[in-house]
């Protein structure tokens, strides 16, 4: 009969004990810290005129009404723009070219490259080409549109990760029952690779609703409601920096701006995973 | 196509006797000189064959001989492999399976094929069946419920599986799993069946509903098997054909009627292997 041994009587298992579990609680100390802090100074400020008046006196007053439709708008550009590209690319890179493929290595190498780019590289980026070279100006589409190639990166890798995981079998059985590979990859690869999509999804969003350096030099400072997507508009992350580094007496704003945005991300993220669970991926019938 | 008697209601034994009765002793499938190559492998070479209408053709033989292999260049599956070349002849009917110009999306619909491992599509029984037919052009929802029910009673699953004909596919036995494979391919009316092992992956019980279902299907369909299990051939086939690795690559040692191959071998290849001194 094995005799059972406490594993923590050995000093070393002790140590490792202490390492693992201290490093864990470390992290989620950090973010309980965090969240609760700005719970704590933001929630008092939370209200409906809050979420839709315009802001006053730089942001010290009045609410982020015209702020939160530049986000929605920007983050919907930058998804109207990255969805398609990225399932297009993914497609190209999972179904059409091999691990040998010249291309589909350099493509592949480009884009882990490009993930690990620093957003402000991005922001100079689309300072230069869409606001200048385009002629779009400070303006919520070349925000949306630098964003796009922000997320991009991480979408596309995450969305090819999420076709290759797809078993080989779904593909060698409907060749064999004569489907064409454009059947077998909106019917049944597509479906199969959403769960990857939406990580990716949310990563990318995830990145790009948070991002403040990138937006700076391309979607600009203006905290008027926006009329068209040529207008400029503030971002609820550059809001919160404004808020914070330049405008005194703006930190109970920024404090209720930041869970508004902590709010949203949990949200998105609560979308994805039901959408992957109940809504898109319904189609397919797994046990 | 009048639909077979379920399965519940054919004696094996029965079946057994009727063995030839309805196999054509005319080819179906003509295979000349046919080799494969993965890269600079071979894997087999060199093999001719003539496989007869409505009849089971055994393929027998160790692993990695290439029995597999050819099974998948009958349908050109091998297209789907990089790297992968065969050369040779095959003609199937009236058909040029190598040429260029051959539509491969309608030989595949008339040579289905059913894998070692069962493999339904991740939706429902009823959209596992519905989905091929649908991509063939097969719309009206009347036609599409026959054709459904037709193919779910060849294969004897109509009464276990009607009432839930929208729960996962997945969820099914094995056993079930591999019949409704076979049900799938049944549904596009095709004129031959490829069977890769059909039961090696399957519990005694359920490979052996799945082998009374293969003889069943008997002069309806051209059906050719590759199996490892010696006594199934004997069982179920009507002609048989040995590979063997030779030099390298798998060759075809002998074929014949399957009384020839297991009772009066001639190769002595044939004769260790069908005695059970090889392989």
């Amino acid at each position: 009969m094995i005799k059972t041994v406490s594993r923590l009587q050995n000093p070393r298992e002790w140590l490792a004990f202490i390492f693992v579990w201290g490093t864990a609680g470390f992290v989620t100390a950090t973010f309980c810290w965090l969240l609760g802090d700005i719970l704590w100074h933001g929630l008092s400020h939370i209200s409906w005129t809050f979420l839709t008046a315009p802001p006053e006196n730089a942001g010290r007053r009045g609410g982020i009404g015209p702020i939160l439709v530049s986000t929605a708008l920007i983050l919907g550009v930058c998804l109207a723009v990255s969805l398609p590209i990225g399932i297009g690319t993914a497609v190209l890179l999972a179904e059409f070219t091999s691990n040998q493929n010249l291309f589909g290595r350099m493509t592949r190498r480009s884009l882990d490259v490009l993930a690990g780019v620093p957003s402000i590289v991005f922001g100079l980026f689309g300072n230069v080409f869409f606001c200048k070279t385009l002629g779009l100006g400070f303006s919520i589409l070349s925000g949306g549109l630098t964003l796009a190639c922000m997320v991009l990166p991480i979408l596309i890798r995450s969305t090819e990760e999420g076709f290759r995981a797809v078993p080989a079998s779904y593909r060698l059985s409907a060749a064999a029952l004569g489907l064409s590979h454009t059947t077998t990859l909106v019917h049944l690869l597509l479906p199969a690779a959403i769960p990857g999509l939406l990580v990716g999804l949310v990563l990318g969003v995830g990145r790009a609703i948070a991002e403040t350096a990138a937006l700076i030099f391309t979607s600009g400072y203006v905290d008027r409601m926006p009329e068209s997507l040529l207008d400029s508009g503030r971002a609820l992350s550059i809001h919160i920096f404004d808020l914070s580094m330049n405008v005194s007496g703006g930190d109970a704003n920024a404090y209720a701006s930041a869970l508004v945005l902590v709010v949203l991300l949990l949200l998105i993220n609560g979308t994805a995973s039901w959408l992957a669970t109940y809504g898109l991926h319904r189609k397919i019938v797994t046990v | 196509m009048t639909p077979l008697k379920p399965l519940a209601g054919l004696d094996p034994q029965h079946l057994l006797n009727k063995k030839s009765t309805y196999c054509n002793p005319h080819s179906f499938v003509d295979v000349d000189r046919l080799s494969l190559h993965y890269g600079e492998k071979s894997a087999f070479r060199d093999v001719t064959l003539s496989i007869n209408k409505g009849c089971i053709t055994a393929l027998v033989g160790p692993s990695g001989c290439g029995k597999t292999s050819f099974l998948t260049c009958l349908n050109r599956l091998t297209d789907l492999t990089a790297g992968c070349h065969v050369s040779g002849r095959i003609m199937i009917g009236t058909i040029d399976v190598l040429a260029h110009g051959t539509n491969v999306i309608q030989l595949r619909r008339r040579i289905g094929m059913i894998f070692q491992k069962p493999n339904p599509f991740p939706l429902s029984i009823r959209r596992n069946l519905e989905f091929p037919l649908r991509e063939h052009g097969m719309r009206d929802r009347a036609q599409l419920g026959t054709a459904i029910e037709t193919s779910l009673r060849d294969v004897g699953l109509w009464d276990e599986v009607k009432d839930r004909l929208d729960s996962p596919a997945l969820a099914l036995s094995g056993g079930q799993q591999q019949r409704l494979c076979i049900a799938r391919s049944l549904a596009l009316s095709p004129e031959m069946l490829l069977m890769d092992e059909p039961c090696s992956a399957l519990d005694p019980l359920s490979s052996g509903v799945v082998e009374d279902l293969i003889i069943s299907l008997r002069g309806r369909y051209t059906i050719l098997i590759v199996t490892h299990n010696l006594a199934q051939a004997r069982r179920i086939s009507d002609y048989a054909a040995l590979f063997w690795v030779q030099n390298g690559a798998g060759q075809l040692v002998e074929a014949g009627p399957a009384t020839q191959i297991f009772e009066e071998p001639r190769d002595p290849l044939t004769i260790a292997y069908v005695n059970g001194m090889r392989g």
